[in-house]
């Protein structure tokens, strides 16, 4: 592993490892010293061009735990409103001698030219509508620690799946290490190509949730919304938002998790979302210790 | 080198020295090195438990994140590390590893002993004590001084990991090639 730009680049054994190492790194997080000195002497760069609140604030605590520095970069404020390229952005990281890059960018693609142009690792902190794959990492690692397996979970990604880099991603993840992957969504909300990934497709929220062991709601993406999606919010949260009654149909063990930030209200009731079987906010813990692993993995060994 | 026998005898004598240094073991945790390190932590508490019907916590401490060997290899797998519930804190720490060699896996688990607490005293056993220190570390208890060329490979099999219990001499193993 050089790079971390898709969940669909690693491989069963790649994904475990990072898993594996995640479930014991998270024992760092309970101890008094939350700090290894594994990547002292390592630069960590967080390009953000794109607002995020969990990522860059997970990322930047996962590397300095692991003793990096870290230097935070975001494009506001930056050249880039001067109108400097990605690809001169780039060039300026590599003369500081970068040895991770972490890039969050709007434009789907980003971090795979980014890569060509840095000797240091890249990793995709989303880009786009394309890809997260730490996110569905940390996803994958809340499912193992709730429910103890992955393999022959059936797993529910209900809501915006068109504008979703969470819902790529973790139908590759969770397809290579075993997991059955459901959207629901409605017909306007998912991409065309859906017919060719690893998963299932139902426009009907109703009759999935009973099977389901662990049920993903997605935040609607107003933001990167051109066009009538769904008549009224109201519809959408009618026959997509998971209230109360929706909750009830799930089985007893049954888990519900969101990537964040959440429209209480809109794809979520606040009543399900602080329930004790949603694990949102175990799940910004998790992004720690499994970006930890991800950094560890990629940069912590020799010089490639 | 050892056979299954010579390994039981030396965990045994150790497990009494550790009992006679510590006056009854009381205030001990045992932390043994992952893997085999830890396995041994295991069987020596086992020992301690019969003669003395002491109960030691035993745990296992994982020194991979503090290796200063990193860079040399691709990042590796890490292993488990497992403290007792009790904590080490003021505690006498045995460190159990299975082959003491140029001592930085020593140092390792040193620092990373530091990040967990502040034992009162720390103290090292090892089943095979092969010289070639490259660090002014020694071992309070050793199972067997085993005077070896530093090109030579040690290799302790346990019956819980490998089946058999045995300590194995490879000779001419490229430089470098570790324990």
């Amino acid at each position: 592993m050089k790079h971390l730009i898709s969940a669909g680049d690693l491989s069963r054994d790649e994904a475990l490892l990072i898993l594996d190492t995640a479930e014991e790194l998270a024992r760092v997080s309970g101890r008094s010293i939350k700090k290894l000195p594994t990547l002292r002497g390592r630069t960590v760069v967080n390009l953000f061009f794109e607002d995020s609140t969990r990522t860059r604030i997970s990322f930047e605590a996962a590397a300095k735990r692991l003793s990096a520095d870290v230097i935070n970069f975001s494009a506001k404020g930056s050249s880039v409103s001067k109108g400097e390229s990605l690809k001169d952005t780039a060039l300026t990281l590599e003369a500081m001698g970068a040895d991770a890059v972490v890039i969050r960018h709007g434009a789907s693609g980003a971090p795979h030219r980014l890569a060509n142009w840095v000797r240091g690792s890249v990793l995709n902190a989303g880009d786009g509508t394309h890809e997260h794959p730490t996110q569905a990492l940390l996803d994958a690692f809340s499912m193992r620690q709730r429910l103890g397996r992955l393999e022959g979970l059936k797993v529910a990604i209900v809501g915006d799946i068109l504008h979703s880099r969470v819902a790529r991603s973790n139908v590759l993840l969770l397809s290579t290490l075993g997991a059955e992957v459901t959207l629901v969504a409605p017909p306007t909300l998912l991409p065309v190509s859906v017919e060719r990934w690893p998963c299932q497709v139902s426009y009907d929220l109703d009759a999935v949730l009973p099977k389901a062991d662990v049920v993903m709601m997605l935040r609607v993406q107003l933001e990167r919304m051109n066009a009538a999606y769904f008549p009224s919010a109201r519809e959408y949260s009618r026959r997509y938002g998971l209230d109360r009654d929706r909750f009830a149909k799930l089985h007893d063990d049954a888990i519900v998790m969101h990537p964040g930030p959440m429209n209480r209200g809109m794809e979520i009731s606040a009543e399900v979302a602080d329930s004790p079987r949603s694990t949102i906010v175990e799940q910004v813990g998790n992004g720690v210790t499994v970006r930890m692993a991800a950094l560890y993995l990629l940069i912590g060994g020799e010089n490639q | 080198m050892l056979e299954g026998p010579d390994i039981h005898r030396a965990l045994t004598r150790i497990a009494h020295e550790i009992l006679e240094r510590t006056r009854g073991a009381s205030d001990v945790v045992l932390l043994g090195i992952p893997t085999r390190g830890a396995t041994l932590a295991h069987r020596l508490a086992e020992r301690v438990a019969q003669f003395e019907g002491v109960k030691v916590p035993v745990g296992s401490i994982d020194i991979t994140m503090y290796r200063d060997d990193l860079r040399l290899g691709p990042a590796r797998p890490l292993g488990k590390t497992d403290v007792p519930a009790g904590g080490i804190d003021g505690k006498t720490v045995v460190l159990v590893d299975d082959v003491l060699f140029s001592g930085r896996t020593v140092r390792a688990a040193l620092d990373a002993l530091g990040d967990i607490g502040r034992p009162k005293a720390v103290q090292l056993a090892t089943l095979v004590d092969r010289g070639h220190r490259e660090l002014p570390i020694r071992a309070d208890y050793v199972g067997k001084n085993l005077p070896t060329a530093k090109s030579e490979k040690v290799k302790v099999l346990l019956s819980e990991i490998d089946g058999r219990d045995a300590v194995e001499l490879l000779k001419n193993e490229p430089e470098g090639a570790g324990k």
